[in-house]
């Protein structure tokens, strides 16, 4: 993939404002998940001493992270499961084509998960002759669309129903009304029942693992996750290792937040507790349980700056305030993780040269830390990013030129008036009624007529004893 | 000591300077009415913010410090700008962190500074007498001052008190899309965000957007084509109100 530079955000971002649907599909799913998270977060005794108490364990638990790991470890193996360590997305795709060999299996499953578009592994599988398919509804519709998810939580957020029909009926063979969204349901449902029960193995994701019992906690809303993880032989989860909590008692303060924050839900509709696979007095369930654990340099940023990240429940909520996201969508980031979250943890887990504008996609409002069940100060971490795009050259060189240049003339008050005169005698022909009518070739603002600079400073008027 | 006798001094930021004077001449008389002597170092420039939110850190260090070295002489340092304000105080001491000396004075700085509508509010206790009536208003919150100094209510109890009427726009305290060096870099969705928070404003059918932030108000005023409301910073509105600012010359 070629790197995420400002000149492809820019396109991407254009793209999107000029698409009417998505701008109404945006700001509806946005204000829809906003008004819910304000709704369900109110119905709570105490909702911001709940959020204290999620920051203070999600604290604690990245502060003995390797313990917590290690004891789910025990405890899943004690419950029949198999735990395997993947440090990158190479290491974890294998560790799945490798399962999948092993049981003969051609076709996968799969629910919902960010953790498995960060590895790729639908590429993975196709690559080594496995078929994957989405049962989540937004996921497979983007899966059958070729695309990526828009939104961490509404993955087809962008889609239009039409383009929903258009795509299922060409899956299905059926020929498919765009106004008839319950036989749409009912076509997607009768199609991936067929591919639950042929699926030689089932992949999810894990919102959270409870390290005393070895258990992986999964929420769905559409029940797609209990068959994924139940009907094939098989069931693989994959997660990213910061999503662990030590006990049940800590799982219940980050379910508790989970859903309330993403969709304004109390919980999701399905809340599905996995350990280990089928015990012999079981009616159903996997006989083999695997589970990935993926670091993709999440260790690395333990005891740095850039810890707090850690703390990311991947509730959404950051996405659904963000006035960027709520403008753009997710797919100008390049990345499944997108808005506010993914702005930090991409260019974190994928490396800065490879998302060298994400961190500058960015109004620096503080809004996403209003609404961050473990208040995370995304801010503060784009900034720190942004240092490191300018200390590893990661922006224009004219860009740094000019910044260096205009903080030199900013410690100068003498250069400083000289440089105000030079800015007005240099703009005086781009300036019409007060405002500044750049050529669109040189207009940095992109038709923005910005005030002109006025005739004369404060400091002017205040030696001349006019204030 | 009498709060008369104490030392203030106005930092107009580079922004007012250069675009906004008379929100700069606006601040000063109303708080000459409010009972202080405001001087105006002339070695002011910028706060530094510019650089810290690029990523050019060293540069905004170096603007940090010379910034308190010009203002620590004084008991209350007062900015017409909620994000400059939070510059100082907020980012300052963390910028000079195990800066040798520097932490302390951003400290001892950060706690002697003051946004314009808080100075008046809480340190002032002022009031505006109003002497006109002026028509209704809808108030913008600026990011920083509202959610990083948590100054919501000072404008507008000002504003109030000024017998303006403040109609009240849907999600007051969104973005308007500025985000300093990001109006540059993404200038499309800078002013797409912009758009919609003007729409919003005129919505509300109030005649004039008011703001605390100069950098939301140059923004703000740049998208404003075929838009029927005035952008105008909250010193103006009350210097007017109070009859210290002559409507058709001076803002």
């Amino acid at each position: 993939m070629s790197p995420v530079t400002l000149g492809h955000f820019r396109a991407q971002a254009r793209q999107a404002l000029a698409d009417p649907f998505l701008q109404q599909a945006l700001a509806g799913a946005t204000a829809h998940f906003r008004e819910g998270r304000e709704r369900a977060l109110a119905e709570l005794p105490d909702a911001e001493a709940l959020r204290d108490h999620l920051k203070a364990i999600r604290r604690a638990t990245l502060a003995r992270l390797a313990d917590h790991l290690e004891t789910f470890e025990r405890r899943a193996q004690d419950a029949g499961a198999v735990v395997h360590w993947a440090l990158t997305p190479e290491e974890a795709t294998r560790i799945v084509v490798q399962i999948a060999r092993e049981h003969r299996v051609q076709m996968v499953v799969k629910s919902k998960s960010m953790t498995s578009e960060e590895i790729h592994l639908n590429a993975a599988l196709q690559a080594a002759g496995i078929q994957p398919v989405e049962t989540d509804l937004g996921e497979w519709i983007i899966q059958l669309a070729g695309e990526s998810p828009s939104h961490i939580i509404a993955p087809a957020v962008h889609k239009t129903r039409q383009q929903v029909a258009e795509l299922l009926s060409r899956a299905t063979g059926q020929d498919l009304s765009p106004d008839d969204i319950p036989a749409l349901a009912a076509a997607a449902r009768r199609f991936l029942r067929e591919k639950f029960l042929l699926a030689g193995m089932g992949i999810s994701g894990a919102n959270l693992a409870v390290a005393e019992t070895g258990s992986i906690v999964l929420v769905t809303n559409e029940g797609n996750g209990r068959l994924v993880t139940s009907a094939p032989p098989v069931h693989v989860a994959i997660l990213g290792i910061e999503k662990i909590v030590p006990t049940w008692a800590d799982a219940a303060v980050w379910l508790a937040l989970l859903a309330r924050s993403a969709t304004g839900q109390p919980l999701s509709v399905y809340t599905s507790i996995l350990t280990g696979p089928a015990r012999p007095e079981d009616v159903d369930g996997p006989k083999h349980m695997h589970i990935i654990l993926l670091d993709n340099r999440r260790s690395t940023y333990v005891g740095t700056s850039y810890e707090e990240v850690l703390q990311c429940i991947r509730c959404g909520a950051c996405l659904n305030v963000c006035p960027v996201y709520r403008k753009v969508g997710g797919h100008p980031y390049g990345s499944p993780y997108t808005g506010p979250i993914g702005a930090v943890i991409s260019p974190l887990l994928f490396g800065l040269d490879q998302y060298p504008a994400l961190p500058h996609a960015s109004t620096l409002c503080t809004a996403c830390v209003d609404v961050c069940p473990a208040r995370i100060d995304l801010p503060r971490m784009l900034i720190d990013l942004r240092t490191e795009t300018v200390e590893e050259q990661l922006i224009p060189r004219v860009d740094g030129w000019a910044e260096r240049g205009a903080a030199w003339v900013l410690r100068h008050p003498r250069w400083y008036r000289w440089a105000s005169r030079m800015m007005r005698w240099l703009l005086r022909p781009f300036i019409r009624e007060g405002r500044l009518h750049l050529p669109p070739r040189w207009d940095p603002f992109a038709g923005r007529r910005l005030p002109a600079p006025a005739p004369r400073l404060f400091r002017d008027l205040w030696e001349r004893g006019d204030v | 000591m009498a709060t008369a006798a104490r030392r203030i001094a106005f930092f107009a930021t580079c922004l007012v300077d250069q675009f906004l004077p008379e929100v700069g001449v606006a601040a000063v008389r109303l708080l000459r009415q409010a009972g202080f002597q405001p001087d105006f170092p002339p070695e002011q420039t910028c706060c530094g913010q510019p650089f810290l939110n690029s990523g050019f850190r060293k540069q905004a260090i170096h603007l940090a410090r010379r910034t308190i070295a010009i203002f620590e002489p004084y008991d209350y340092i007062v900015l017409p700008s909620g994000s400059c304000t939070a510059m100082l105080r907020v980012h300052y001491p963390h910028l000079l962190r195990g800066d040798d000396g520097w932490h302390e004075r951003a400290q001892a700085l950060a706690r002697r500074t003051f946004e314009f509508t808080e100075f008046l509010v809480h340190v002032a206790e002022w009031q505006p007498v109003p002497t006109r009536s002026l028509p209704p208003v809808t108030y913008h919150d600026s990011c920083h001052m509202a959610r990083m100094l948590h100054l919501r209510e000072e404008p507008r109890v000002l504003l109030k008190a000024a017998g303006v009427t403040i109609n009240e726009m849907p999600e007051s305290d969104r973005c308007c899309g500025f985000g300093g060096i990001f109006s540059v870099r993404v200038p499309e969705v800078s002013n797409a965000i912009t758009a919609d928070k003007l729409r919003e404003a005129v919505e509300t059918r109030a005649s004039i957007l008011v703001t605390a932030d100069p950098g939301c108000l140059l923004q703000m005023r740049g998208m404003l084509d075929h838009t029927p409301i005035h952008v105008e910073h909250v010193a103006v509105i009350l210097a007017r109100a109070v009859g210290l600012l002559d409507k058709e010359n001076e803002g």
